[in-house]
C-alpha cells in the first residue's frame, strides 16, 4: 500500500513518459541544467513527484517551459523565479528559507546541536563523587561476600 | 453466512480485548494471580477470533463473493488467486483487520512464550496490548466494517488497482504491519514498567527480542517497498521521500535507536528512562504512520474531511495512546532510578551518539513530512517538501552517523580510548582512503559525494569485519584458536557485523546508483540501436500480449555487450480489465555490477516508440545490504541469550556480565 498518492497520479495521468524524447534539448549542458531544475519542481497534479518524474501533461508543459527559458539564455535562478511567480511557492520541492519555513530548516540542526551539547556537558566520570553504600546495601554486600 | 460469522467473531474479539485490557490490570494492582492469569487465555481467544474474522474475509475474496461490498470494490473474478488473497489487505477495511490480526498474534506470542516473565509484568503487558486491541477493533467495527453486504449482489467486482498486482507489493504490507505492530510490545513493556516503577537489565532483555523481531519485519517491509517502487513505477528511482514511505521509515529509525539503547540498559543498567521513552516513541510513530496513511490526510487535508468519522477516530486513538503514555511517562519516569555512569567517549557514549543522530534523523523526516500539513492548516500557505530538502538535512546527519558506526563497537564500556580504537581500525581507514583515491582517479570531475560516499561504504564494511576479527583475535592467536572462537561467538556478534556491514553495502548501492546512473531516452523504431553504458540495446519490435486479466503490447529488446548477446529483454504495456488502466512492465537484466532497465513508452508521431533505458550501477547492493541487515537481525534474535523468557530477573545483587 505504498505511495498511494503517487499511484493515483500515475493512473490519473495515464501512461506516458516522464521526459519525452522530443523534449530533450540538443545542447547537453543546457539539457542537464533543465533536468536539474525539473527535479526541484513539483508536479502540480501529482503528490510529491517532481515534474522530472511526472507523467502528467501539465508537468510536460512545465518542462517545455523551463527549456524555452533556458534556451533564451536565462540563468537557473531567473527560470526558477519565473516559475515561482507563476505557480507560487508550492511548486518548489526545496522550500525557500523564509519566515514561514525557518522552523522547518533549522529544527533538525538545532536539536542535534542541543543534544550534542547536552551529551558533552555531562559531568565527566572522574569528578562524579562516589556515593557511600547505604546500610541496607552494606548488609547485602556482607551477606553476598560470606 | 460466513461473512456474518466473521463479523460476529470480530465483535466478540472486541469484547475479549476489553476483558484482556481491564481484568489483568485490576489483578496486577490488587495482586490477584487468578485475575492476572486471565490475560493468557484472553490473548489466545482474541487472536483466534480475529483469525476467524480474517479467514472469513479471505474466504469471501477467494470465492469472489461480490455480495460483500469490500470484495466487490477491490476484487475481480478473473484475478489470479494470489492477488485475490492479497486483495484482502489492499484496502482500508481489510488492512485494518490484518493490523489487528498481527497485533493479536504478537499478544498471543507473549502469552505463550513469555513463561519466564514475572506474572505481574506479563499481565500488565498483555493488558496494554488488550487496550490497543480495543481501540483498533472498535475502529474496525464502528467505522470500517469489511463485512457490509450489498443487495442485490453485483455480478462482477471492480478489480484491484493493477499497480498493486505485483508479488513484492502483495506481500509487503504484512511485513510492514508486523513491524509497526511488533513495536506495540516494546510499548506495552514500557508502559508496564512505568506502572511497575521498575526498569532493569532483565526488563531490557525481555524487550529486546520483541523490538528486534519488529525491526526485522520493518527492515523487510521498507526494503520490499523500495524494491517494488524501483521496478514497477518505471523511472528507476528507489526512494522518493513520499509521506507514505516516510511513515514507515520513521518507526524504523527509532526502532533502530531503541535496539541500541536497550543494549546499554541490559549491559550497563544505564539509559533506562531514555529507553522507556524510545519504546513509547517508536510505537507512537507507528500509530502516526497508520494515521497518516489511513486517514487520507496526506492526499489532501480535504480527503480527511470526506470521511471525518474515521479520521477523528484515528486521531482519538493517537491522542489517547501517545498522550496517555507520555503523561504516564512524565508522572512515573522521575521515580525510575538512573544507573550507570560513563564518560562521553565510551561504548555507552557511542550508543548515546547513535541514539541522538538516529532520533534527529527521524525528527527530520517527521518535520519534513508534517510541516507542510501544519503550515497549511495554520496559515493556508501551501509549500512542498521534497527530496532536495531531505538531501540537505537528513543527508549530513546520517553521514555523521555512518562515520561513527564502526568506531562505537571498538570503544570500551564506561570509558573508552578514541585513539586506540582508531588505531585498531587503521585497516578500515586505509580501505576508505584507497577507495576514495580510486574513485577520484576514475571520475575526477564527478560529484564530490562519489568518493566520500563510497569510502564511507568501505569504512563501514571493513570496520564491521575488523570488529569480528578483533573478537576472535584473528592473526594474533593461532588460526585454529581463532576459528574455534568464531564458532563459539554468540549470534549477536555476527548480527552486529552483518547489520553494520549491510549498512555499508546499502550506502555503496545508493551512492553508485544515484551518482553514476546512465539514462538514455530516445524515440526508436524497430531495428534501431542505442548504447546504454557498456550495453548495446536493439529494439526488435513489438507483439500483442494476452494475460489473465489484461491485454497489451510487448516490446522486445536485444541486449549485447562487446558483440556478444547478453539477453533479450521484454517490456510490456498492459491494459487491465475491467478498469482499463494501463501500466508498464519494466524489462530488467539484473547483475551484481548493475541493472539494465528498459521501459517501453508511447508511440511517437513518426511511428516509433519512446524508449527509456537506464544502466543503474551497483543498484542491487541496496537490497543485498538490506538483506544482510535483516540477516544480522535474525542472527541476533537466534542468540540464546536473548531468547524470549530465557533470562530471569537478576537478584538484587546479581552481576551484569561486562560483555
Amino acid at each position: 500500500m505504498k505511495r498511494l498518492a503517487m499511484v493515483l497520479c500515475f493512473l490519473m495521468a495515464g501512461p506516458a513518459f516522464a521526459v519525452q524524447p522530443d523534449e530533450i534539448l540538443k545542447d547537453p549542458a543546457l539539457e542537464a541544467r533543465a533536468r536539474a531544475l525539473s527535479a526541484e519542481l513539483r508536479c502540480l497534479v501529482c503528490q510529491n513527484q517532481s515534474i522530472d518524474d511526472s507523467e502528467a501533461p501539465l508537468a510536460r508543459d512545465l518542462r517545455l517551459l523551463i527549456r524555452e527559458h533556458l534556451v533564451k539564455g536565462e540563468s537557473d535562478a531567473q527560470v526558477m523565479d519565473f516559475v515561482v511567480e507563476r505557480y507560487g511557492d508550492f511548486v518548489l520541492l526545496k522550500p525557500r528559507f523564509t519566515e514561514r519555513t525557518w522552523i522547518l530548516w533549522l529544527t533538525p540542526f538545532a536539536v542535534l546541536l542541543l543534544g550534542a551539547i547536552g551529551l558533552f556537558r555531562r559531568r565527566p566520570l572522574a569528578s562524579e563523587a562516589e556515593r557511600p553504600l547505604s546500610e541496607a546495601e552494606k548488609s547485602d554486600l556482607e551477606k553476598a561476600l560470606k | 453466512m460466513i461473512a456474518e460469522l466473521g463479523h460476529f467473531a470480530l465483535i466478540l474479539a472486541l469484547g475479549v480485548a476489553l476483558f484482556q485490557f481491564v481484568v489483568p490490570l485490576v489483578g496486577a494492582q490488587r495482586g490477584d494471580p487468578a485475575l492476572m492469569r486471565a490475560a493468557i487465555p484472553a490473548a489466545l481467544i482474541q487472536f483466534l477470533l480475529i483469525a476467524a474474522a480474517f479467514a472469513a474475509l479471505m474466504h469471501a475474496y477467494v470465492i469472489s463473493d461480490f455480495s460483500v461490498q469490500n470484495v466487490f470494490e477491490n476484487s475481480h473474478s478473473e484475478k489470479p488467486l494470489i492477488y485475490k488473497i492479497s486483495g484482502v489487505w489492499s484496502n482500508h477495511e481489510g488492512s485494518l483487520i490484518l493490523w489487528v490480526l498481527i497485533l493479536a498474534l504478537f499478544g498471543a506470542a507473549v502469552a505463550v512464550f513469555g513463561n519466564n516473565l514475572p506474572l505481574e509484568l506479563k499481565a500488565r503487558v498483555l493488558a496494554v496490548q488488550g487496550s490497543i486491541g480495543v481501540a483498533f477493533l472498535a475502529f474496525s467495527v464502528f467505522t470500517s466494517d469489511p463485512f457490509t453486504r450489498l443487495d442485490p449482489p453485483p455480478i462482477e467486482g471492480n478489480g484491484l488497482n493493477p499497480l498493486l498486482q505485483d508479488p513484492a507489493l502483495a506481500f509487503h504490507p504484512p511485513f510492514l504491519y508486523a513491524g509497526y505492530v511488533g513495536l506495540s510490545i516494546a510499548f506495552a513493556f514500557a508502559v508496564a514498567a512505568l506502572i511497575d516503577g521498575k526498569v532493569d537489565a532483565a526488563w531490557a532483555r525481555w524487550v529486546r527480542p520483541w523490538t528486534l523481531a519488529a525491526w526485522i519485519f520493518l527492515t523487510i517491509g521498507v526494503a520490499m517497498g523500495s524494491w517494488w517502487a524501483y521496478y514497477t513505477l518505471g523511472w528507476g528511482g528507489f526512494w522518493f521521500w513520499d509521506p507514505v514511505e516516510n511513515s514507515s521509515f520513521m518507526p524504523w529509525l527509532v526502532a533502530t535507536a531503541l535496539l541500541h539503547s536497550a543494549i546499554v540498559v541490559e549491559k550497563r543498567n544505564a539509559l533506562k528512562i531514555w529507553t522507556v521513552f524510545l519504546s513509547i516513541l517508536a510505537f507512537s510513530l507507528s500509530l502516526l504512520g497508520t494515521f497518516l496513511v489511513r486517514s487520507g490526510v496526506l492526499t489532501s487535508v480535504h480527503a480527511f474531511a470526506v470521511s471525518p468519522l474515521r479520521g477523528i477516530f484515528v486521531l482519538g486513538i493517537l491522542g489517547v495512546f501517545i498522550g496517555g503514555s507520555l503523561a504516564l511517562f512524565a508522572w512515573r519516569a522521575p521515580g525510575l532510578k538512573a544507573g550507570g555512569l560513563f564518560a562521553p567517549v565510551s561504548r555507552e557514549g557511542g550508543l548515546v551518539a547513535n541514539n541522538l543522530l538516529l532520533c534527529v534523523a527521524a525528527l527530520t523526516v517527521f518535520i519534513g513530512t508534517l510541516y507542510p500539513l501544519a503550515l497549511q492548516i495554520l496559515t493556508e500557505d501551501k509549500i512542498s517538501v521534497g527530496p532536495p530538502y531531505f538531501n540537505i538535512t537528513f543527508g549530513p546527519i546520517v553521514l555523521a552517523l555512518l562515520i561513527l558506526v564502526p568506531i562505537g563497537p571498538f570503544l570500551a564500556w564506561k570509558r573508552g580510548d578514541l585513539g586506540l580504537s582508531l588505531r585498531r581500525l587503521w585497516l578500515g581507514l586505509a580501505a576508505a582512503a584507497a577507495v576514495a583515491l580510486i574513485v577520484l582517479v576514475i571520475d575526477v570531475r564527478g560529484p564530490w559525494l562519489a568518493p566520500v560516499g563510497l569510502a564511507l561504504g568501505a569504512w563501514l564494511i571493513v570496520g564491521a569485519a575488523l570488529e569480528l576479527a578483533q573478537k576472535i583475535g584473528l592473526f594474533r592467536v593461532p588460526l585454529g584458536t581463532s576459528l574455534s572462537r568464531l564458532a563459539g561467538l554468540p549470534g549477536a556478534s555476527f548480527g552486529m557485523a552483518l547489520a553494520h556491514g549491510g549498512l555499508g553495502i546499502v550506502v555503496v548501492g545508493i551512492i553508485a546508483m544515484s551518482l553514476w546512473k546512465v539514462e538514455v531516452i530516445a524515440a526508436m523504431k524497430p531495428g534501431e540501436t542505442r548504447q546504454v553504458g557498456a550495453y548495446t540495446v536493439t529494439f526488435q519490435g513489438e507483439a500483442p500480449l494476452t494475460g489473465a486479466n489484461y491485454t497489451g503490447r510487448a516490446g522486445s529488446f536485444l541486449v549485447t555487450r562487446g558483440g556478444e548477446t547478453v539477453v533479450t529483454l521484454v517490456s510490456e504495456k498492459r491494459e487491465y480489465r475491467p478498469s482499463r488502466r494501463t501500466i508498464t512492465q519494466v524489462g530488467l537484466n539484473q547483475t551484481l555490477a548493475g541493472d539494465l532497465y528498459v521501459v517501453m513508452g508511447d508511440s511517437t508521431a513518426d511511428g516509433g516508440r519512446a524508449i527509456r533505458m537506464y544502466f543503474n550501477p551497483l543498484v542491487n547492493f541496496i537490497w543485498l545490504g538490506a538483506f544482510s541487515m535483516f540477516l544480522g537481525g535474525a542472527f541476533s534474535l537466534a542468540d540464546r541469550r536473548f531468547r524470549v523468557g530465557a533470562p530471569r530477573r537478576a537478584p538484587a545483587l546479581g552481576t551484569v556480565p561486562a560483555e
